[in-house]
């Protein structure tokens, strides 16, 4: 079986370049994309933690990872909207112009 | 001739009794009232101070009606209402009010005659404008001179007998307009502070020896036998007791209240004051107060004598008091031959007759002494009313060589004044003078110790005929000499004069020796009408003593004065025969001269010396403090401005530039913000690894 650690690994190397992509790209929907990986990530550690943890035979990780895959899609949704937004609104996906949100 | 039948004591208070304290309580609210109201409401004034006399005379008369049932029953009436003032620790202040024989007649005497002066006053005070602020005095020394009266604790008789003083001060400077009344005001009330002193050391030793303040509290008071007792076995120095010492310092008090030497100095200057006030306050009520103190303390004073079974006056305090008064009362009336003014006369009479009261209590007796000061408060009250009405109907003129042949223009004025004058003189049988000074000469010609008090008394009593027959006949008498055209006084003047006139015919026969019912009523036992006592040789070779004391008074004063009607400018009749002594007389012994040469001199250089302490050691001490605080105060500020403002300063600088770098960050970029998230999760997750918590 293959131990928990590789899990771990995979889902951190994962969690890493969604992260890299959040903060570095450019396009809105690309860091909407690096979001949805380090979410993923975050799943898989769950699963993982569930399976290897002190009661696999109760479902408490597979419901956490459906209820975050939800939410995801929720969140997913509502990201996409306000980018299409702002599109509509700037003729632009850019992030680094999206600054108009300091106070 | 007396049955002395021990009384039945009688203690508890009665009705009349609780309610004593109105006596004294309304007229001192008379005043309140007064004092408060605006200066034109002269009618409201008088008309207060009057009503509230009058009710506390219709109580007086209740309570000394309430005395003599009892004392008719054979009850020794000595009612008392006690409660504490104030609590200080385990000590109480305690005040009360005592009704007993004493007190009784004293309230009666008080008000009554209290009462006819603010009358009078109404007539003489007339034309002042200051009408309402008399009668707010006035008022206010009836209600502590009542408060005097019925004190039973030493302490609460202080305080009406200080309030007595003040009040004293205000009226004497009554016309404060004169500096002669501001000066004799200023004088009267030092003065006597110099006796109240000793007073008050008399009453705080009397406090620290006996524990208590009252006179009387049902067997613990300090005037029982139980306190006495303790106080006669402590001894001070000069082998007097506690209770001896004691006594003189109260004494002192007294002496200084009621003129006696060396402190009479006062009482002849405070004649500058409205003439009722001299009628009310120096002849009548206030100077009496020093006697009735001493009446009031008597078993402190005779405390000695009685425990070893001798006669109440052979106390060494009762034997000062004699010294004391025989020497007054000569001294005084020596003085009273040489002076012209018609009212410092009647003062030196006073201050004379004050020292037969008090040689009377040391060598009679409360009794004795009472009893002149009874009759001598209506006579003298009579005399200075007279002399009042003389003034105010000469126009205000005093000196008694001005005046003259005034027995025609005020004929009531004379012939009540003539009454006056008679009882002074003690003119036998006829006039209530005579019985009080004879009991007095009586007394002191029995007295153990010694028989020169009682020449004394008998060549003050020449005396004291020869200077008034001098003055009746300056005044009445000859020719008018005056420039101003005389008149009667009003009605309202006249009345209070005939009124008292018949008193100090009349009230003689209360205490003569055939029916001594005064000094029964007094002293607590039953008396009778014992026509015999008036045959008795003793008595008898007294009565002529005085027959003779009169003649050669009245005749003396007769011959040089009477019906000559002298010139102003002319020297007197008596100066001519004996210049060196008369000098010596009309200066009044010099006495004013001897204390500003010797006491005020003293403190006008102790004045100086205080002077210059103050300016040159104290003065310079405090601006040395006040050099040093001041530079204290600029090191102050310059700190405060430099470095407390500097560094406030500072740190509000620094924070306001903190803030423009932390706004920064907040720049509206999404990525930035992750950032710094992202940052700051792997700071978190490294301390958290290596400080060894996975």
């Amino acid at each position: 079986m293959t131990p928990l650690a590789s899990y771990l690994i995979v889902a951190a190397l994962i969690f890493a370049i969604g992260l890299a992509g959040a903060l570095t790209r450019r396009n809105a929907i690309m860091v909407l994309i690096g979001i949805e990986l380090m979410l993923n990530a975050a799943n898989l550690n769950l699963i993982a933690f569930w399976r290897y943890g002190p009661h696999p035979e109760l479902l408490s990780g597979m419901m956490f990872a459906i209820f975050s895959i939800a939410v995801a899609a929720a969140e997913a949704a509502v990201g996409l909207g306000l980018v299409i937004s702002i599109y509509r609104h700037a003729k632009t996906s850019d992030v680094e112009e999206m600054n108009r949100m300091k106070g | 001739m007396q049955e002395a039948i021990a009384f039945t004591p009688q203690i508890d208070a009665s009705s009349i009794a609780r309610w004593l304290w109105l006596i004294p309580a309304l007229p001192i609210v008379a005043a309140g009232i007064i004092s408060v109201s605006k200066q034109p409401r002269r009618k409201l004034a008088s008309s207060l101070a009057i009503g509230s006399l009058g009710i506390s005379l219709l109580i007086a008369i209740a309570a000394f009606a309430h005395v003599l049932s009892g004392w008719s029953h054979g009850y020794a009436v000595r009612e008392v209402v006690n409660f504490s003032w104030l609590t200080v620790g385990t000590q109480a202040v305690e005040l009360g009010w005592v009704l007993d024989p004493l007190s009784a007649v004293m309230l009666v005497m008080v008000t009554f005659v209290g009462l006819l002066i603010f009358i009078y006053s109404t007539g003489y005070m007339e034309h002042d404008e200051n009408y309402t602020r008399f009668f707010c005095f006035l008022a206010l020394f009836a209600g502590a001179m009542l408060g005097v009266v019925i004190a039973n604790s030493i302490l609460l008789l202080f305080m009406c007998w200080e309030l007595v003083g003040l009040t004293s001060y205000l009226l004497i400077g009554f016309w404060y307009q004169k500096p002669s009344a501001a000066a004799a005001a200023r004088k009267a009330f030092i003065t006597t502070r110099v006796g109240d002193i000793f007073f008050l050391l008399g009453i705080v030793w009397l406090f620290a020896q006996t524990g208590t303040l009252l006179f009387y509290d049902h067997g613990t008071g300090s005037m029982e036998p139980l306190a006495l007792g303790g106080l006669l076995v402590h001894h001070s120095h000069w082998g007097l007791t506690a209770a001896g010492a004691i006594g003189l310092l109260i004494f002192a008090g007294a002496a200084g209240k009621s003129g006696q030497l060396p402190l009479h100095v006062w009482l002849p200057d405070a004649m500058e004051g409205p003439t009722p006030v001299s009628a009310l306050i120096h002849a009548a009520t206030m100077v009496a107060a020093g006697v009735y103190l001493i009446a009031r303390v008597y078993p402190l004073m005779s405390a000695g004598a009685v425990a070893h079974g001798e006669a109440p006056g052979t106390t060494t305090a009762l034997m000062v008091v004699t010294w004391v008064g025989a020497s007054t009362a000569v001294f005084a009336a020596l003085i009273a031959v040489a002076q012209n003014d018609i009212k410092r006369i009647l003062a030196y009479s006073t201050v004379s007759q004050l020292g037969y009261m008090m040689a009377g209590l040391g060598v009679g007796g409360v009794a004795v002494g009472m009893f002149h000061l009874i009759t001598h408060a209506f006579f003298k009250a009579l005399l200075f009313m007279g002399s009042g009405s003389v003034i105010h109907g000469a126009h205000e003129e005093q000196d008694i060589r001005h005046m003259g042949g005034l027995w025609k223009v005020m004929p009531w004025t004379f012939y009540t004044y003539a009454v006056g004058m008679l009882a002074l003189c003690g003119v036998p049988i006829f006039f209530s003078g005579f019985w009080s000074k004879d009991a007095i000469l009586e007394s002191a010609h029995g007295w153990s110790l010694s028989h020169a008090p009682y020449y004394m008394l008998v060549f003050g009593a020449v005396l004291t005929a020869f200077y008034m027959t001098r003055q009746v006949s300056y005044v009445f008498f000859g020719e008018y000499r005056g420039h101003s055209h005389a008149h009667e006084s009003p009605r309202v003047m006249t009345t209070p004069l005939v009124i008292l006139a018949v008193f100090a015919i009349g009230l003689g026969i209360i205490g003569t020796p055939a029916w001594p019912w005064f000094r029964a009523f007094l002293e607590d036992h039953t008396t009778s009408v014992e026509m015999h006592a008036f045959a008795e040789p003793a008595w008898l070779m007294l009565l002529l003593t005085s027959f003779i004391i009169v003649i050669v008074g009245i005749g003396l004063g007769w011959w040089l004065y009477g019906n000559k009607s002298p010139r102003a400018e002319e020297p007197d009749a008596l100066e001519k025969s004996i210049p060196a002594v008369w000098t010596v007389l009309a200066n009044r012994l010099y006495i004013d001269e001897l204390y500003g040469a010797t006491v005020i001199a003293f403190y006008y250089w102790w004045a100086k010396v205080a002077d210059w302490i103050d300016r040159e050691i104290w003065g310079d001490m405090v601006s040395t403090v006040t050099w040093l605080f001041n530079h204290w105060a600029r090191l102050n500020k310059f700190l405060d401005a430099t470095m407390v403002d500097g560094a406030f300063d500072k740190g509000c600088e620094e924070v306001y530039n903190g803030g423009g770098v932390l706004a920064r960050i907040q720049n509206g970029r999404g990525q930035i913000y992750l950032r710094l998230l992202a940052v700051a999760v792997v700071i978190l997750a490294a301390i958290l690894i290596w400080s060894g918590h996975p």
